[in-house]
């Protein structure tokens, strides 16, 4: 297996009038050719400019202050704008959380597809034009002919999801940093989408970043699955540990929280509090004024602890006999 | 960005609501030296009289001998004329700042005229509501599709000249702003919890129109008002310059400009140039304070 | 499509309607439409004969309806200084001021987009302070006034353009215009750029605000995301979003500007039809004023009518909902 994409200790803070908002807080993220990493957390946790930091995308008053990214073995701190636009869209590709906005509205589709083909190749607008619509049928998209000469608007939220899809395969790139992409669509739509791209990298040997608030969408995709908390990592491991046994009571939480066939009936189990205000983060583990097992040491950071199987960040994490209630 | 929330600044400490206005207004340079040039202009236009060297408009103290002094000779009768003379001997600033008092007058007028109709034809349309209310509102668009200055050029060439038509052809010109903006302020009120609260105790409609509606209008309305004010006196300045406004009798700024014009490919300047100043002076303040006072007053403008 | 057109046909015809009302009592009921139709050098016998040529001793309604249908066939009256009808000395002169407003629209175009788009992409440049700035001030200062400055500096001073006039003219296709020829050209430049300056602020700021909002889009994000270039993510996704409004605005001012430009023509002794108007204000020659009024009247509706066609055309999202409706 090579490594696709290494980051290290990456952190991107946001300089407002308010204060330094630190969105994302040493990250680390290492992604296999091939593999699917699931991005947990909840809303505001940082998870889209953890996204945004690996495609060099965050504008002001937003900085990526530290850490390091590598991609293909290749440190791409020093990358120049010129180099960055060679690797966006071609080797490292983008999908959107929701579909309505993501597409230009006054430009037809064949249009933003050939543009994203001719940026990163030399081809003809036929060969080019043939290539989006080859990549289209890929993605389930019936007629593409004629999808393609329509303008995003005569097409439904689903439908412009897949076309997002398709752009984004369109150069076969090796990474791709899905962000929420169904969670503005309905459940029906969300499973064939998911079913759509799961083929489509396997196919392609392209590895994922699959960006989700909801544990079990992602749990049905990835291969790791990384826990984000106030723009740090709380919890990380395969897939199969991290859902049986987690160990941050954060991770606990969210489990619970997921409705399954196995416990209806039982009472859902709700996370407390709200989320914090990155302004003025709690002192300590960030997590503490919401968790049920905080101690006294919560009031210290935690480092990042290793078990066998997973990392997680907690002084006092939940136990590995405890299994999340059947 | 996806779903980023955008940190609002952390709101200031309870304090009354002018205290609050007071204080933001204050934060910024321009507007305070806009408001301070702003007064200025109006104390030395109300003091006009006790402080210029002449009455510009009393033939006894007028000398044809000083037509069109340069700025800083010394007149006939002994001071000196700082911004020049006239064609027909008048000290400058003295006319200038008779002219401002006028100037002034008519557009403080027109707009305050205005701003009665409008607010009046705009709540009226508010509260009966319905088909009246579409009508007005047809009208009041219909009229706004018509930039204000054609407006009133069209009017005083129907009415002639005089000050009173002036202020006619500005009121009509302008009304339908004030008009627009207060309903569109009583069609957001309308539906808030409190005034559906005051419909519940059974307070008549008119009450909550004036008592409740009317003050919420209040911003939106001083800052049209600002505006307005300003686009007053530059019509009127305009249409004073074309011939077609103001008589020579009531020499407003725009009176003393035209005056200036045939002066001006000579080379003689200041006849023109310094009324004109004086007119920018006041028009820009406005504008600025306006401007900001939106920013201030219109939550929504808010960085 | 045509549904579309046909209804805003209908609306531009009862606005017409509605103005040729205010227009006619404008000058029979506030005004004294003897005094108005009539030279006022006339004596009593011919005063008395005109006011029954002129049907002013009939009943309004009848009066309202002679005047209509002297209006449909173009009848306003003749000149009471030049004796020839009032509609053929408006149209003889009408030629200069369209060339003279379409020049201002071009210049504020050309120039006022690429200052919005610049102020726009780079909001804390102080190069982008100083262009907002300057179109406040190209707000707020009184086009007569900046006119004035404008001889001062340029005509008089400098010597570089002529002040008055409209210079030689050539014939392009059909129509006389003074944009063809070098004396022409610069004698059309001030006249010109003094009637753009409220429009080149307006574009300014039209454009500024639609790039601001553009730039924060997710089409754009995505866009950059595909590895295009900065030069492409401007001048295709973002440009393309912003002009359509942009250009339709500044079509709709297309009519201010013809009447706006009384004021430029009249300080730059340009021979357009709103200098004529300015003339005949002064000298009292009512048929003109009132053949004007309506002129422009019939203007500004045509004009809000084309460009509200257009935009139904041109943007794909307002094309849709007309198929919807
Ligand atoms: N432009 C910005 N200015 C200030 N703060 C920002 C900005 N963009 C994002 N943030 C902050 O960064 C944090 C993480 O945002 P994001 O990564 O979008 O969260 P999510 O996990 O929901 O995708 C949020 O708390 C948000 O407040
Ligand atoms: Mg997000």
């Amino acid at each position: 297996m090579t490594e696709i994409l290494k980051v290290t200790g990456l952190c991107t803070h946001f300089f407002t009038r308010a204060g330094v908002v630190k969105a994302v807080d040493g990250v680390d993220i290492s992604l296999n050719r091939g593999e699917v990493l699931g991005l947990v957390g909840e809303s505001g946790s940082g998870k889209s400019i953890t996204g945004f930091s690996i495609m060099n995308l965050i504008d002001a008053p937003g900085r990526m202050t530290g850490g390091r990214i590598s991609f293909k073995g290749r440190d791409l701190s020093q990358l120049s704008e010129t180099a960055w636009q060679d690797l966006r869209g071609n080797r490292i590709a983008m999908i959107f959380q929701d579909p309505m906005m993501t597409l230009n509205p006054v430009l037809r589709i064949d249009v933003q597809m050939i543009e994203a083909i001719q940026a990163h190749e030399k081809v003809s607008r036929t060969t080019a034009r043939e290539r989006a619509r080859d990549t289209l049928g890929m993605v389930g998209i019936p007629a593409p002919d004629e999808r393609l000469k329509a303008y995003p608007h005569q097409l439904s939220g689903g439908m412009r999801q897949r076309v997002a899809i398709a752009i984004a395969f369109l150069n076969k790139p090796d990474l791709i940093i899905a962000d929420e992409p169904t969670t503005a669509l309905d459940v029906t739509i969300q499973s064939q989408i998911i079913h759509e791209a799961q083929k489509l990298t396997r196919q392609t040997g392209t590895a994922m970043i699959w960006i989700s608030h909801d544990l079990a969408v992602v749990a049905g995709i990835a291969d790791q699955i990384s826990v984000m908390y106030a723009g740090r990592i709380v919890e990380h491991g395969p897939t199969d540990y991290v859902i049986d046994n987690p160990r941050h009571p954060y991770t606990y939480g969210l489990l619970g929280s997921v409705p399954s066939a196995n416990k209806r009936g039982a009472r859902l189990f709700q996370i407390d509090g709200m989320a914090p205000n990155m302004l003025a983060l709690p002192r300590g583990c960030a997590f503490g004024p919401r968790c049920d097992r905080a101690v006294d040491v919560c009031a210290a950071a935690p480092g990042m602890s290793q078990s066998c199987t997973q990392k997680f960040r907690c002084h006092n994490p939940v136990p590995e006999a405890v299994k999340v209630a059947k | 960005m996806t779903d980023t929330q955008i940190i609002a600044p952390v709101p200031a400490k309870a304090e009354t609501p002018f205290a609050q206005f007071r204080a933001e207004f204050f934060e910024s340079k321009i507007a305070v030296g806009a408001l301070i040039t702003l007064g200025i202009v109006v104390v030395l236009a109300l003091l006009a009289p006790w402080i210029t060297p002449q009455n510009p408009y009393d033939l006894a103290q007028v000398d044809v001998m000083d037509a069109r002094l340069p700025p800083g000779e010394e007149a006939f009768s002994g001071y000196t004329m700082w911004l020049g003379s006239d064609g027909s001997g008048r000290d400058l600033f003295s006319a200038i700042l008779y002219g401002l008092r006028i100037s002034l007058a008519v557009g403080v007028a027109s707009g305050v005229i205005a701003l009665f109709i409008g607010t009046f034809v705009g709540l009226f349309a508010a509260y009966v509501g319905g088909r009246v209310e579409t009508l007005i509102m047809r009208f009041v668009d219909l009229q706004l599709s018509f930039p204000a200055s054609l407006v009133a050029l069209m009017l005083v060439a129907l009415l002639g000249k005089g000050v009173d038509k002036i202020i006619l052809a500005l009121v009509v010109s302008q009304w339908a702003y004030y008009a627009r903006t207060v309903r569109a302020t009583a069609l957001v009120e309308r539906h808030k919890e409190y005034v559906e609260a005051a419909i519940c105790l059974g307070l008549s409609k008119a009450r909550i129109m004036f008592r409740h509606i009317l003050p919420n209008c209040l911003g939106p309305l001083i800052v049209v008002g600002t505006v307005q004010v300003a686009s007053a006196i530059s019509l009127e300045a305009t249409l004073s310059f074309l011939g077609v406004g103001l008589p020579q009798t009531q020499p407003s700024l725009g009176v003393l400009i035209a005056n200036g014009f045939e002066y001006m490919l000579s080379g003689r300047y200041w006849i023109s140039v310094f009324p004109g100043l004086a007119l920018l002076l006041t028009v820009v303040s406005i504008n600025l304070v306006g401007d900001h006072l939106r920013d201030v007053l219109n939550p929504r403008m808010k960085k | 499509m045509t549904v579309f057109i046909i209804r805003r046909l209908m609306q531009a015809l009862v606005v017409v309607f509605l103005m040729s009302i205010i227009v006619f009592f404008g000058v029979n009921v506030i005004g004294d439409p003897v005094a108005m139709l009539i030279s006022p050098d006339a004596d009593q016998a011919e005063m008395e004969a005109a006011i029954r040529r002129l049907g002013l001793d009939r009943p309004i309604h009848e009066q309202y309806f002679a005047f209509i249908k002297g209006a449909a066939t173009g009848d306003f009256g003749r000149s009471f200084i030049f004796g020839e009808p009032a509609l053929k000395l408006i149209l003889s002169h009408m030629p200069a001021t369209l060339e003279l407003a379409f020049t201002a629209l071009f210049l504020a175009v050309a120039i006022g987009i690429p200052l919005g788009l610049y102020a726009g992409l780079y909001p804390d440049s102080p190069i982008s302070k100083g262009i907002m700035a300057g179109s406040i001030l190209g707000f707020s200062l009184p086009t007569f006034w900046v006119g004035l400055m404008m001889i001062m500096l340029f005509a008089v001073h400098l010597q570089w353009l002529p002040a008055t006039g409209r210079g030689d003219t050539g014939t392009f296709l059909w129509f006389e215009t003074s944009l063809v020829t070098r004396d022409g050209l610069s004698h059309i430049m001030l006249p010109a750029l003094n009637l753009a300056l409220l429009k080149i602020s307006l574009a300014i700021r039209l454009t500024r605000a639609g790039v601001r909002e553009a730039m924060g889009q997710d089409y754009v994000k995505f866009a950059r995301a595909k590895g295009l270039s900065p030069r492409r993510v401007i001048l295709v996704h973002v440009m393309k979003n912003i002009l359509i409004p942009v250009v339709t605005v500044m079509g709709l001012e297309l009519g201010s500007l013809i009447g706006f430009s009384v004021v430029t023509e009249t300080i730059f002794a340009w021979p357009g039809m709103g200098k004529l108007l300015i003339d005949a204000i002064l000298q009292l020659d009512r048929p003109i004023v009132v053949a004007y009024l309506m002129i422009i009247v019939l203007f500004f509706v045509l004009i809000n009518m084309i460009v509200d066609i257009l935009y139904s055309i041109l943007d794909p999202r307002v094309r849709l909902q007309e198929q919807g409706a």
